[in-house]
Order: C-alpha cells, then structure tokens, then sequence
C-alpha cells in the first residue's frame, strides 16, 4: 500500500498544479468552465488525500512496520485510540493531515460558493491549491508519510508517553483544523483584492469559516492548556511558550477579524483594516505552522530542528510580500463608505476592541519572536519570560473583557448618554457589589488586578444576562410568547448575536479561573518520607504509603497522599512516576536498568472541584536503587553473553522479569524520600467551564438560519419596502 | 490506483466537456454584481432588524430609532432600486 | 468641528497611544530580557551577580542525583565544551541526556566550576517527534 499511498501524494501534486492552472486561466479568459474545472480539481484534491489518509490509518491500525512513520511513532502494545491518533504525532503525518483538513474545507467553501463571488472564486481557488501544493510537496520531498524501509522491525518505538493522553491526541486535529480554516478567508480575501471586488459578498461567504477557524483554534488551544495542565509536571497551563503563543497570535487576530466584519457589512467601513487583519491571520497561521516545525525558537514543544524551515519562511515571505503588495495596489477601492458618527457606538467599541486584540497579538509576537530579534540587533540572544507577557497582556486582557461588555449594550451609530445609563446602570451595579463581597469576604484586596477581573467578569455576565432578558421580554411582547418560549426563538432567530454573547460570557468565566488560580495559588514543593506532612495553604498533604505497579510497557512508583483541613481528611490522592524502557540502547547494554531509565512521565494526582482544585505530583528518585542497578546490569549482561539456546533465552528473560519487578518493589518495601510538587489553586475547573460555554457560544453563532425564517425575513421586508417604493414614486 | 486517476480524470474535465457540448454559460460581470447587491441588501435588512431590536431592549430612544430606522430603510431602498436596474439590464435581449 | 477634522484628531490620538505602547513594550523587552547564552559563551561572558539562561545540550553520562539537587552538564551546540549546572526543582519528564534544554542559572561561587540553576527553571525541549524515536540526539 505504501508505493499507493506515494503514487497519490504525486497525483495530489498534479491535481493542484492543474487546479492552479485552470483556476487562472479560466479567470483571465472569462471561460469559465475552466475556472470550474479548477473548482473540481480541489474536490479531486479530497478524494486523493482521503484515500491516501485512509492508507496511512491503515497502516498504523495493523502496525505496519515497513512504513517508516510507523515504526517510529507506533507500536503493537500502542492502544488502538492512540493508534488511530499517531499519525499526527509525526511530521510527515501532520504535513498529510495539514493537507487533507485543507482539500476538505476548501471543498466545501467551494461547493458552497459554486454559485455566487463566481470572479472572486478561481483566484481563491488558485491560492488554496497553492497553499495544498506547498503541503504536498513536502509530503512528497521532504518528509514522506509512505517511505518505507527494506527490513521493517518487529516492534515499533511506541508513542511518546506524553502524548498518551486524549486531550494530547484531539489537541493537534483542533489546531490544524483551526489553521487550515483560517486560509480559506485569505485566499477569498486574495481573490477579492485581486479582482476589486471589494463589496461584502466575499465576506458573507467566508464569515462562518472564519468563525470556524476561531472555534477549533481555540478548542485547540484550551486542550493543550489541559494537557499540559494535567500531564505535565509543574502544574500550570500556560507558560508564553513560543508554540503556545504561535497558536494565540492568529487566534486574536481571527478574533478582532469576526468583530470588525460586522462593521464592513453594516456600514461599508474599515475595509482596509479588515483586509489586512485577515490576510494577516492567514500569515500567522502558517507562520504557527513553521514555528512547531523548524526549531527555531527554544521551546519545551519545538520539536527539533527539521529541514523544513526553509521552504516556509520562502512562503511567509511571499505571503507577507504579496499581501501587503495587494493591500497597497487596491488602498482606493478600500476606502470606507461611511465615517464614524460617534464614540458613543457599537463601531467605536468594536474598533477599540479591534485595536486591544490586535495589540495583544503584537505584544505576543515581539515576546516570541524577541530572541531572534535581539540576536540580530545586539548579537545575544535575549528571551522573556511569563513576568514579561504579564505586564503587558493582563492590563489589556482587562480592556478586551470590559469592552466585551460594553459592546453588546451599546446601540449602533449613535447612542445618547441617557441610554448609556439606562443600559449600563444594573451591570455596573453588579459588578460593585461584587467587589465590595469580595473585598468584604475575601483576601481579593491583595490582588488588585485579578479583583478588578472579577468586577469586570461580573458585569460582562450581567450585561449579557441583561440582553437576554429585554430581548426576550421585547420578543415576548411582539410576538405574544410566554418568556421562555421567547428565548429561545430570540436566540434561534439571531444565532449570531447571543451565540456571540455567550462566547463573551464563556471568555469571562474563563479568565476568572485564569485570574484566580494564578493569584491565589499556594504551591509547595519539598520531599517527604512516608508519614511525612506539608503545608499547602491551609490544608496538609501527608504521604501515606508508596505503590508500585510493574507492566510490560512500565514501571510505576507512586504515592499515596491524604489531604486534610482543619484535621479532617478531604481527600485522597494518588500520583505516580511512571519508567518506560529505554529503546535507544543496543541489546548488551544496561539489561536492567534499561527498564528504569527510557522516557519517565509524571501521572498527576488531581482532584478538581468548582471551588479549587488539589494537585501532586510525584518524582521518585533512583538514586538508591543505582548501586543495585549497576550490579544486575553486570550480572546480566554476562548471563546474555552466554545464552546459546532459546531455552536458555526464556529463562533469562523470566529471571530478568523477576529481578526488575524486586527491584521495583524495593519502593514499597523500604521507600525513601521523594520530591513532591503540591498544590492548591482556586476555581481552575473554571477555565475549562469558560472554554466549554465559550465553544458553545461559537457552535450558535456558526450554525445557519432556518432556511424559511430567512426566507420569510427576507419577504417580509421586500414587501414592505416595495410598497414604499410605489408611493415614493419610483 | 488507475481508478483513481481516471475518476480525477473525470472530475476534472467534466466543465470543459459540458462547455464543448454547447451549453450557455451564465452571464458572470452582471451575476457577479447583483451578487454583491443582494449581500449589500441582506446586510441592510439585517441592519434594519437590529436597529428595531437595539430600539426594544432600551439601547436606542424612540426618537433615534426613527431616525436611523428612516435611513437604513432609505439606504435599503436605494439598494433594492439598483439591484431592479442590474437585473433588467441582463434581462434585456442583446444587440 | 468639522468632521474630517476630528476624524484626523481620532488618529493622531490613536497613532500616538500606538506608539507610545509599542516603544514601551520594545523598552522594557531589551532591559528586561535574560541573555541566551551557549556553554561556550556563558563561560567567556558571565559576569559575578547576573542571571543568564544557559541553553543547550544534556551531556551523555552527566546526569547524576543526589536527594533534590540534580547535577548535570550542559554542551555546546558547537564547541567542545561544556558547563557544570547544579540545579533544584522540577526536572521536566523529557530530561534525559542528549535533550536539548534551557535553565536559567547564576555566576557560580568563587572557586568553584559549577553554574548554579535558579529553582524550577528548567525547560526540556520534547524529544523531537518529528525525527524517529529511536534516533536520540546526540
């Protein structure tokens, strides 16, 4: 199946430079069966990469060893879900991946628009098949999911243990399909440009793309703070990683991108803008891409230097030229229709908002990007580290969710300071009471910034809490529905609005959690014997007893912890420090402690409430077993150099069996002291909360009208205008 | 794989073989530009909506919501009355 | 006042706060940035009293624990050399030898060899899944 799965990486190449070709051609003639012909070619282009997927599923399914990616990242003992998983755990799988999640939307987009922004399409089509092609062919070139070795290996080297972890195995399929939707507005915002067709239509079309990019992008990004979360072992979410930020820069700017769209088909303004933020975030999205790829950057996830970096920076480079050439070349087509009546409107917020989001991708990207920068002005690096990106994200993540309040209650075009009052006097309320309660109540006094967090959280729901009330009681009203029946077809009729509305409220939930757990954590970090105890604010951990547990893939050796407050047990928790064998070392080398000495990874002993989470993590140090290690290694080794027979080759291994598991029970037999990282941190079960209401605010805002509810507004409205047309005389 | 191909092959020249076989094709500048009108109108009639909505959740006096109310509906007017002039004109027989 | 005119207010404003954030931001990044240094660097250019971030490679056989404190060496990407790192806290689950790492360390004690590791400082870079597993760098 390999030379099958390559035959078609070529077919895809071919596809997409024929794709390119008609889609221009066609274009430039006005012969558009040529421009769909291209269309077709990126349908073409899903079938040949869903057939290549399915083959390199295929392959891991059935441990297929003779393909290269398999035996890497794979192994009979891997389970099936994260068989499933692991290709993506591979570079030339997720270039696959990358290409396959990109033929299918933009199949769909195309399929969708088969009949409408019929001169923007072809040149949107060309891009897309641009951006394929480059994929491919590093598929192709470069990293091939289907080379494939003369003499596969009987096992495969199994999945990192760190990625043996659902969030781990979603997180990446959420990013690249987070990615791979943000070019699709690109390429339509391309094809725009290119033919001045500058209008809202191509921003309709790709509106819910667009959102949907927001959506799995950040579905993405709150996995792998999960993840990180609750597998790592330093017991916190995000860290302005380079790879975490390289995700975040597109994010934000998608995220001003489907706020300032409102305006540009409300009132034919910011078209530049809006031009240049999403051509921007097509950028930042390859660019997200290329970071994880080319270990350009030190980060805990830059997965090593590859040869890739090259060709994308070529691409970037292009992008960036091309884009801003386009930008430059249209600026007369882009001016705005209409002017800003007020700064007291719903224009003015978004463009506020607009211009903090924007400033926070800015303040991420030069923080990311400051240690290439600094080499290159001073000649030494320079990195900067959370302290940093604090200072200057926090007091603008504060702006973005205030406005975020603001926005919703405040009227296009114009709004008079008495309806200000008028809609913002019960929010502002709320958001007082909540900080005199909590000043009253709490030690919230002692951070400043995260209590003004949750006054403004407070008043974002509130806000939204009042929008859902008067709307539905002035649907109620008109309509002559009971209250609740009124709410929901107030949300089913404006999907967009209150799914946006939530989403704001999602967001502040889940900088409440983010605000709290980061002020208010207490962490302890010490070693403990068993009966040992430490204090982690105001509750007590004691390490109860030791456990070990000896498997074929492992070896683990955990703790037993009772937490207690006030005297009285709360809780129990259990944390491991889990050895897998190390599979670098030839076959004489280390025979025991080889088990003891591959890939350790942490299990986190996690206990998570709505009010505060207790967190420990365990490192069980080996240091007392190496003396017995280095001996048996002797040992063994000798015995391995002997055996001459298979009977002999089974007894070995069943007293080597015997030696590692005594080895391993030595832990629970006589423990001695081991490190401990405990803590306790306030509402982080919040976070995920926030993220969870905030996607499905997103999945509201992103599902279509009933097609006869449109229909019938639309009717409605026609009919009502026509007549006025008739008595004004047209 | 020669399946594969073929149905590509297929796929991909479909459009060119229906457009051999003398089948009109749609007139695209006028389609491309009452497209764009009737997203423009849709916008508009979205505007008017909203307006009406910022109006019953307090947000807007009754005074500014007339006021803006009588200019969207101009503005949609307007659009309506160019979107009739761009389908007349390629209703209109040529030559 | 006339219009165009405010609307050109609004933007020398907006231009203006702009501007101020973005140099405040580039500022303090210089002053507030820790030097990325390499072994052979940090052993030509570490001052007594500053703070650096060491980054590099685990050298193979270095690593050795006693109690808390971990004890390993750092290399060269480059050079034939490495530093001697005396570290405490968190030791990441990918750190092993032959893993590139960052830790922030100070000038060590007069007289003695080793660079002292600021407590849960340590950043190991994931083994690299885009090489195969079983190719550990060296």
């Amino acid at each position: 199946m390999a030379p099958a799965g390559r035959t078609l990486l070529i077919v895809a190449l071919f596809i997409c430079g024929y794709g390119i070709f008609a889609s221009l051609y066609g274009a430039r003639t006005g012969r558009w069966e040529w421009a769909d012909s291209g269309r077709r070619a990126v349908y073409a282009l899903a079938l040949v990469t869903t057939i290549a997927w399915v083959i390199l599923e295929a392959a891991f399914l059935r441990s297929d060893f003779s393909f290269n990616v398999v035996a890497a990242h794979s192994s009979t003992t891997t389970p099936t879900f994260y068989k499933l998983a692991a290709p993506w755990s591979s570079q030339e799988g997720s270039l696959l991946l990358w290409v396959w999640l990109m033929s299918l939307w933009s199949s769909l987009i195309l399929f969708l628009t088969r009949a409408r922004v019929r001169e923007i399409a072809p040149y949107a089509t060309a891009v897309l098949l641009g951006f394929a092609a480059f994929f491919t062919s590093l598929a192709t070139f470069f990293a091939n999911p289907f080379a494939t070795s003369a003499t596969a290996p009987a096992e495969g080297a199994g999945l990192d243990p760190l990625l043996l972890h659902p969030s781990m195995m979603i997180h990446p399929p959420m990013l690249y399909s987070g990615y791979t939707l943000m070019t699709i507005p690109f390429a339509f915002a391309i094809g725009a440009l290119i033919t001045g067709r500058l209008g809202s239509e191509w921003i309709s079309v790709t509106r819910r793309f667009a959102l949907a990019g927001w959506l799995f992008l950040g579905i993405g990004i709150v996995l792998g703070a999960r993840w990180s979360y609750t597998e790592l072992g330093w017991g916190g979410y995000w860290a302005w990683d380079p790879v975490e930020n390289a995700a975040l820069m597109p994010w934000l700017c998608i995220t001003a991108f489907i706020h300032s769209i409102m305006i540009q088909e409300k009132r034919g303004m910011l078209k530049v803008w809006n031009a240049s933020l999403v051509l921007a975030t097509g950028i930042l999205a390859i660019l997200g891409t290329f970071l994880v790829r080319s270990g350009i950057l030190d980060s805990i996830h830059a997965f090593g230097a590859s040869t890739l970096g090259g060709p994308f920076l070529a691409l970037i480079a292009l992008m960036v030229a091309g884009s801003v050439g386009l930008v430059v070349s249209r600026r007369a087509d882009l001016r705005s229709e209409h002017h800003l009546d007020s700064l007291l409107s719903r224009e003015a917020v978004f463009l506020l908002q607009n211009l903090v989001l924007v400033a926070l991708a800015f303040a991420v990207f030069w923080g990311t990007f400051f240690p290439l920068i600094s080499e290159a002005v001073t000649g030494t690096k320079h990195s900067l580290g959370p302290p940093w990106y604090d200072r200057y994200t926090v007091p603008l993540a504060l702006i973005v969710v205030l406005l975020s309040g603001v926005g919703p209650l405040i009227a296009w075009r114009r709004a008079t300071p008495a309806n200000l009052r008028r809609a913002f006097a019960a929010p502002l309320a709320v958001a007082a009471a909540t900080a005199v309660v909590l000043l009253v109540a709490t030690d919230a006094a002692r951070r400043p910034l995260a209590l003004t967090l949750f006054a403004l959280a407070a008043f974002v729901l509130a806000c939204v809490a009042q929008e859902l009330w008067r709307g539905a009681r002035a649907r109620g009203a008109i309509a002559g529905e009971a209250l609740p029946v009124a709410l929901v077809a107030l949300v089913r009729r404006n999907r967009r609005r209150y799914g946006g509305y939530l989403v704001h409220a999602g967001i502040a939930v889940l900088f409440v959690g983010v605000a709290a757990s980061s002020s208010f954590q207490h962490v302890n970090q010490t070693s403990l014997r068993p009966g040992q105890t430490a204090r982690v604010g105001s509750y007590t951990f004691r390490f109860d007893r030791p456990t070990v547990a000896v498997q074929a893939q492992k070896i683990s050796l955990g703790a037993v912890m009772s937490v207690f407050e006030h005297g009285r047990r709360v809780q129990t928790l259990r944390t491991a420090r889990e050895f897998y064998p190390d599979t670098t070392l030839g076959p004489f080398q280390a025979p025991i402690s080889r088990f003891f000495t591959g890939e350790p990874e942490t299990q986190v002993g996690l206990n998570a409430g709505l009010t505060r989470d207790m967190w420990a993590a365990v490192d069980v140090p080996l240091t007392p077993l190496q003396s017995a290690l280095d001996f048996r290694d002797r040992q063994f080794q000798m015995a391995l150099r002997e055996l001459t027979t298979k009977r002999r080759l089974a007894a070995y291994i069943q007293a080597r069996d015997v030696v590692v598991d005594s080895l391993a029970q030595r832990w629970a037999q006589h423990p001695w002291a081991a490190d401990f990282r405990l803590i306790v941190s306030p509402l982080v079960t919040w976070i995920w909360i926030g993220g969870i209401i905030a996607a499905a605010g997103g999945l509201i805002a992103l599902w279509p009208a009933p097609v006869a509810a449109r229909r019938r507004a639309t009717a409605a409205y026609r009919s009502r205008l026509g007549r006025e047309l008739a008595e004004s005389g047209a | 794989m020669l399946i594969v191909v073929a149905v590509v092959v297929l796929v991909l020249t479909g459009p060119l073989r229906a457009a051999r076989a003398s089948r009109p094709a749609p007139d695209r500048p006028a389609g491309a530009e009452a497209a764009d009108l009737e997203a423009a109108r849709d916008a508009k009639y979205r505007e008017i909506r909203e307006a009406e909505m910022d109006y019953r959740t307090g947000k807007l006096s009754e005074d500014d919501w007339r006021a803006i109310d009588h200019d969207l509906r101009a503005e949609a007017i307007e659009i309506l009355r160019r979107l009739d002039r761009v389908r007349d004109r390629a209703a209109a027989p040529r030559g | 006042m006339d219009p165009s005119r405010k609307r050109a207010i609004r933007l020398t404003v907006a231009l203006t706060a702009a501007l101020l954030l973005a140099s405040a931001l580039i500022y303090t990044s210089f002053t507030a940035g820790r030097d990325e240094l390499t072994a052979g660097q940090l052993l030509r250019l570490a001052r007594p009293g500053r703070s650096y971030l060491l980054a590099g490679t685990v050298l193979n056989g270095s690593i050795r624990r006693q109690g808390d404190v971990t004890w390993f060496r750092v290399r060269d990407p480059k050079l034939s050399v490495s530093v001697p790192v005396r570290y405490t806290g968190i030791v990441p689950d990918p750190f092993a030898a032959g893993r590139g790492v960052v830790v922030a360390v100070q000038e060590r004690a007069p007289g003695s060899p080793t660079f002292v590791g600021e407590q849960n400082s340590l950043t190991t870079k994931c083994p690299s899944k885009y090489q195969a597993a079983s190719g550990a760098a060296s």
